[in-house]
């Protein structure tokens, strides 16, 4: 609601506006013409996540999309079943993975967002370590 | 986002193997001003007796020359001398008031895809060994057109308004450049009083984004109109700011003005009242 009020009372410029839809216009044009890039990416986090999970390495996809504020990572990563040897993270190791109960392939979807750099501010202000 | 690539004067060619500097004048998107940038910088520069050629490389879409004031003394075009139908100094039109400046128009009823890529370079670096500046109009666009006027080039300004399309443009083609091209950046058309009051994008906002060493900014003033309409570059009006800004750029160019580029700041009220031209 203050919110609200603050921006009915006290407009963003329109030059702030300019400024922030170009960012998201720009990173969204360099992920396009950079294919090379894209794909390296692709394989690496396919490589992160087959440390854990079996996945389907041929039907993972990896998008892009530009959205309201935000230009998010869409992975599409079937996976086809635990690791044998996987372990949960730390500090509590389970004593058996879990038995696989369904033989057809989950499937995960991941969505990193890149968030706006005011949002970011305060996050890092957040994470500052506490006075004193 | 690019990196911010420094260098400021290529090295001196060794002496009997002179090579003149090749800048390209390009922006990507159309209408930002790369004719009147490449007219008042060409004629800036030559104001200080460095020989400069301008060729207009906007095959189809000749302008340059009008800009100038200097289309009644068009006898031959670029392709007449690339196709060997005249002879190179036929071709070469001698300015009306700085005798150290020299145009290569295009030809208006011919199309970029006729201009043979190798000999464009050819002529450029022949007109490289005559000229201390050949200074490129680069068409819009980044067809085939664009690939012929850079292909001679090794260094380019690019010319950027303050608006969300001519950066994105201007941002694609800085890629397309690439590494082998030194680019600088002219913020053209700036409006201080919009920029002070949130509603335009400012040279910071622009630069934010490109990342380029900035040449120069020149602010939009009706003077510019005024003078195109005369054919009468506005950098030879000695009272000018516009006029100022643009022979500040080529002191830049030229390396003999080290001083940060200044931004335009509004006009006062009786600047407005009393200046301007008609």
């Amino acid at each position: 609601m203050i919110e609200f009020l603050k921006r009915l009372f006290n407009p963003e410029p329109s030059s702030v506006t300019a400024r922030e839809r170009l960012r998201l216009v720009l990173l969204s044009d360099h992920l396009a013409l950079a294919p090379d890039v894209v794909e390296s990416l692709k394989s690496d986090l396919i490589a992160v996540i087959s440390k854990y999970v079996d996945v389907d390495a041929d039907h993972c996809d990896v998008t892009f999309e530009q959205q309201e504020s935000v230009v998010a990572m869409l992975a599409n990563i079937p996976i086809l079943g635990m690791k044998p040897t996987a372990r949960a993270p730390r500090p509590a190791p389970p004593p058996e993975p879990p038995p696989i109960a369904d033989p057809s392939p989950a499937s995960a979807s991941v969505s990193v967002s890149k968030s706006r750099r005011r949002r970011r501010r305060k996050a890092s202000v957040n994470a500052a370590p506490a006075p004193g | 986002m690019h990196e911010l690539r420094e260098d400021p004067v290529p090295a001196a060619p060794p002496e009997g193997q002179r090579r003149g500097r090749c800048i390209v004048v390009t922006s990507g998107k159309g209408g930002v001003g790369k004719t009147t940038t490449t007219a008042n910088v060409g004629v800036a520069l030559a104001s200080t007796g460095a020989r400069v050629v301008l060729v207009d490389a906007d095959v189809g879409l000749r302008n340059l020359d009008i800009v100038l004031g200097l289309e009644a003394r068009v006898r031959h075009h670029v392709l007449d001398v690339l196709e060997g139908n005249a002879e190179l100094d036929d071709a070469l039109v001698s300015d009306k008031r700085v005798p150290t400046l020299k145009l290569l128009a295009a030809s208006q009823t011919r199309e970029k895809d006729d201009v043979d890529t190798a000999a464009f370079k050819g002529l450029i670096d022949k007109l490289r060994e005559r000229f201390d500046y050949v200074l490129i109009d680069c068409p819009a666009g980044i067809e085939m057109g664009f690939q012929n006027a850079i292909v001679g080039a090794d260094e380019a300004i690019i010319v950027c308004t303050p608006e969300v399309s001519a950066v994105r443009d201007a941002d694609r083609v800085v890629g397309l450049l690439g590494e082998r091209v030194t680019v600088k950046l002219i913020v053209n058309r700036l409006r201080p009083a919009l920029v002070k009051r949130g509603k335009m994008l400012s040279v910071d906002d622009v630069n934010a984004i490109l990342r380029l060493p900035l040449l120069g900014v020149v602010a939009e003033e009706p003077g510019v109109i005024v003078s195109t309409n005369k054919g009468e570059p506005i950098a030879l009006d000695a009272a000018s700011p516009t006029g100022e800004a643009y022979r500040k750029i080529a002191g830049r160019i030229v390396g003999t003005d080290t001083s940060t580029p200044e931004i335009p700041r509004e006009a006062s009220f009786f600047g407005k009242l009393f200046g301007g031209q008609r």
